[in-house]
């Protein structure tokens, strides 16, 4: 198990610097000169060079990647060019908004998924499998911002329960904040949640062929038994997998959304910094979510053992 | 006991509503589009800076107004010596900055020391350009020469980019801004949404308004459902104009087409062949359809143009009928420069729908004469490096937003590649008459030069499209500069 576990973190390391490399250089490949964006056309090329100087664009590249690879060692992701305030300030104030939406969505995917999943599995080729999955391929096909769209028109300009958009922050009250992030959570979930139904089911298929389920169900265990206890558990891996995959998305994939619902969330700060260049809180905020990402891989890995006593034991 | 209950929640509900009516409305919920990247309009050129804080927050020795017009603002009034150099201010006083601090003569030196500073990367810096002196007469009086007489002084000094800061606050004022005018700044989720309060010691006439949220809505789609729901009271730049026509039909808003200083245009690259031609531009400008770019491109909303002029300046002077859509002119002319079977060229279009959307059309157009363009979108950074910078295009779409800017096709180096010695003398002397008559007479012909050359392709006015509660007034029709000035809105009943 050690042994395991310490492949994995020597994995992770590796792959973060490799990543912490790539992300510097295509950010710098990428035409477009920060400085010159914010002095607008009206601005002279002394000026700009002037600015460049002062924002420190003019160091050569290898310096300016280990300038910033080693602040990112101490925790130290500089300064962002256009707000000239910390990064890691303009991420705490992003991620109070991606952090809870990312995991709302994701229990609420997760509360729809695997109740459809069982109820498709357990009617294989039947009627309620055939509409459970029509839906889910619905869910799958139906563009999210669209979606987004219509459940604000319903919600927000029809009926009037929640706001259309928009994020008060969570100093305005919790019930306040929680009801700005109620639309948006379910945009984002339920194509995931119809994703996740799909993998469910297949997963189940497959392992209630399983011999030992027909073992359980000829000692007498009724279906419903069988199909929540043994089967269910056994198909955990796959669905533990696409689960992790998609807090990933969740957390900086939510672009569109937040476009729609305005949200000041993690996406948009990426979104914004790579249009206006602001090119060090793109590399820092993408090695955080590169990090994020293989924390999760990684949680993931190890809750494999948890479902699944035999990976426990291999080692 | 449940009629109770109704009859009290009625009840309840009257005096609510009652209430309400008796006293208007202080807040206001404002959508913008763009986030500001800071709050500093003396460091930037994002418009969307000025959005928030010109006039609101920020006051300079004068100030521009709704019809762009120039009004004293800390400045209380000014003389102008006989050689047109000396300009003296004679400033308000009791006039307090947000912090407590007095503001005086001392303050106006440091700003405009500090904003024409060799080290100033002040994004408008050409406006200080013929400052020589800043001097202190006295605490309520300031003295300015000019190195030669300008007749655009008072009106480049309105600008956000001149405005007055505190030595003390100024470089704080990124993030926490700190002015003289009738709004504070109280604060600013970023990514979310920047909010003004009153200020208690304005020295002006005082606002209706008690608080002021900016709320940053970036996705047009979400611009309609965010003012039918009443979430956000007015968008005064409304980034939607496909939508217009549903709200038009709302009673509970109001729609306000205006002007504003953005001649939005097929720029040329002057120097490039074949366009270094005067025939194959002109052809251009006779195959360009300007009612159908304008239906495109801005539901029908913009104003054609003729020239490098808003119509909704004093100096317009119309000259759309130069150059009326006419395949076969511009075909005529193409042969004569011998270019009868056509050619190729590109065309690249930064990101706004105006320029994406029109650039589609444009295209088509210019293909019925023979001119096959390849259309190559770019991002706004790409747009300003190759385009603007390094003037690697043959065509692009922009529209200049700036206020009176006839001026920048005289600038040596400009991304147009345009020289012609006779517009540059009349931009020249332009710069030295005050004579308003005079004037007039200068930027007409200045205007007449540029479409006889057919520098570039004069397409449309960017129109301002302002949508608000039909219970607000007091907003901008038009925008002579990218403003939101809050000073006289208010909510009636």
């Amino acid at each position: 198990m050690t042994a395991y576990l310490l492949k994995r973190l020597a994995i992770a390391l590796i792959t973060l610097v490799l990543a912490s490399m790539v992300v510097f250089a295509v950010l710098e490949i990428i035409p477009g000169d920060p400085a010159r964006l914010m002095l607008g056309m009206n601005a002279s090329a002394d000026q700009v060079e002037l600015l460049r100087n002062q924002m420190g664009l003019n160091a050569p590249l290898a310096l300016r990647y280990l300038h910033w690879a080693g602040g990112l060692l101490s925790l130290d992701f500089g300064r962002s060019y256009t707000y000239s305030v910390p990064v890691i300030d303009l991420v705490r104030e992003r991620i109070v908004v991606s952090l809870p939406l990312a995991l709302i969505a994701l229990a609420l995917s997760t509360i729809i998924a695997i109740p459809v999943g069982l109820f498709s599995a357990g009617r294989h080729g039947r009627a309620g499998d055939t509409i459970a999955m029509g839906a889910a391929q619905l869910g799958v096909a139906v563009p999210n911002f669209w979606f987004a769209l219509m459940l604000i028109y319903l919600f927000a300009v029809w009926l009037r329960l929640v706001p259309a958009g928009g994020f008060p922050g969570w100093s305005a009250g919790v019930w306040v904040a929680l009801k700005s992030l109620v639309l948006p959570a379910i945009a984002l979930a339920l194509p995931q949640a119809a994703i996740l139904a799909r993998v469910t089911r297949s997963a189940l298929i497959e392992v209630l062929n399983e011999d030992y389920i027909r073992t359980a169900r000829a000692k007498g265990l009724p279906f419903r038994a069988v199909l929540w206890r043994h089967a269910l558990r056994n198909a955990m891996i796959p669905v533990l997998t696409i689960l992790g995959l998609q807090f990933a998305f969740l957390l900086a994939g939510t672009i569109i959304i937040e476009n729609v619902f305005y949200l000041p969330g993690l996406g948009r700060l990426v979104f914004q910094a790579i249009t206006q260049r602001d090119l060090i809180v793109v590399e820092s905020v993408v090695m955080l979510l590169v990090a994020a990402v293989i924390a999760v891989n990684l949680l993931v890995d190890l809750s494999y053992a948890v479902v699944d006593p035999r990976l426990r034991s291999r080692q | 006991m449940k009629l109770w209950k109704t009859i009290l929640t009625a009840a309840a509900l009257v005096l609510a509503n009652g209430a309400s009516a008796l006293a208007a409305r202080t807040d206001l919920v404002i959508g913008i589009t763009l986030e500001p990247p800071h709050l500093d309009p003396t460091a930037g050129a994002a418009a969307a800076i000025d959005e928030v804080l010109y006039a609101n927050v920020f006051e300079g020795l004068t100030r521009i107004g709704a019809d762009g017009e120039v009004l004293p603002a800390l400045a209380e009034s000014w003389t102008i010596s006989d050689d047109g150099k000396v300009y003296t201010f004679k400033l308000h006083s009791g006039v307090k900055f947000h912090d407590g601090s007095d503001f005086d003569a001392d303050d106006v030196k440091f700003s405009l020391d500090r904003a024409r500073a060799d080290n100033s990367v002040n994004a408008q810096k050409g406006l200080f350009a013929a400052i020589d002196t800043v001097e202190v007469v006295d605490p309520a009086t300031v003295r300015i020469t000019l190195k030669n007489p300008q007749s655009s002084f008072l009106y480049n000094i309105g600008w956000g980019d001149a405005v007055i800061v505190a030595p003390e606050t100024a470089d704080t004022n990124k993030e926490k801004p700190v002015g003289t005018g009738p709004f504070k700044f109280q604060n600013w989720a970023k990514g979310s949404s920047i909010t003004l309060i009153k200020s208690d010691t304005y020295w002006g006439a005082p606002v209706s308004l008690d608080k002021a949220e900016f709320r940053i809505v970036p996705d047009a789609a979400a611009a309609v459902p965010a003012l039918l729901s009443g979430d956000i009271q007015a968008f005064p730049f409304f980034p939607d104009p496909e939508s217009v026509a549903q709200i038009k039909d709302d009673r509970r808003f109001k729609v306000v087409i205006g002007a504003t200083e953005g001649e939005t245009i097929l720029s040329i690259n002057n120097k490039k062949p074949p366009f270094d031609r005067l025939q194959v531009r002109q052809a251009i400008s006779f195959a360009l359809d300007r009612k159908a770019i304008i239906d495109g491109a801005s539901a029908g909303l913009g104003v054609p143009i003729g020239s490098h002029m808003s119509p909704a300046n004093k100096a317009y002077v119309d000259l759309t009928g130069l150059y009326p859509h006419n395949v076969d002119k511009a075909s005529e002319l193409l042969k004569e420069a011998g270019l009868e079977n056509g050619f190729k060229a590109t065309l690249k279009l930064p990101p706004p729908s105006y320029a994406r959307l029109g650039g589609e059309i444009i295209a088509s157009q210019l293909r019925d004469v023979g001119i096959d363009l390849q259309i190559v979108p770019v991002e706004w950074t790409q747009w300003l490096d190759q385009v603007f910078t390094k003037k690697d295009y043959d065509l692009t779409i922009v529209s200049h937003t700036e206020p009176n800017d006839i001026d920048i096709y005289s600038r040596k180096d400009y991304y147009f590649n345009y020289d012609n010695p006779t517009f540059d003398k009349i931009i020249a002397d332009l710069n030295h008459t005050s004579d308003e008559a005079k004037r007039m007479t200068l930027l007409g012909e200045a205007q007449k030069i540029l479409a006889d050359d057919a520098v570039v392709g004069f397409l449309y006015e960017l129109p301002k499209v302002g949508v608000w509660d039909a219970m607000l007034e007091g907003f901008w029709e038009n925008a002579p500069i990218q403003a939101n000035d809050l000073t006289k809105v208010k909510w009636t009943e």
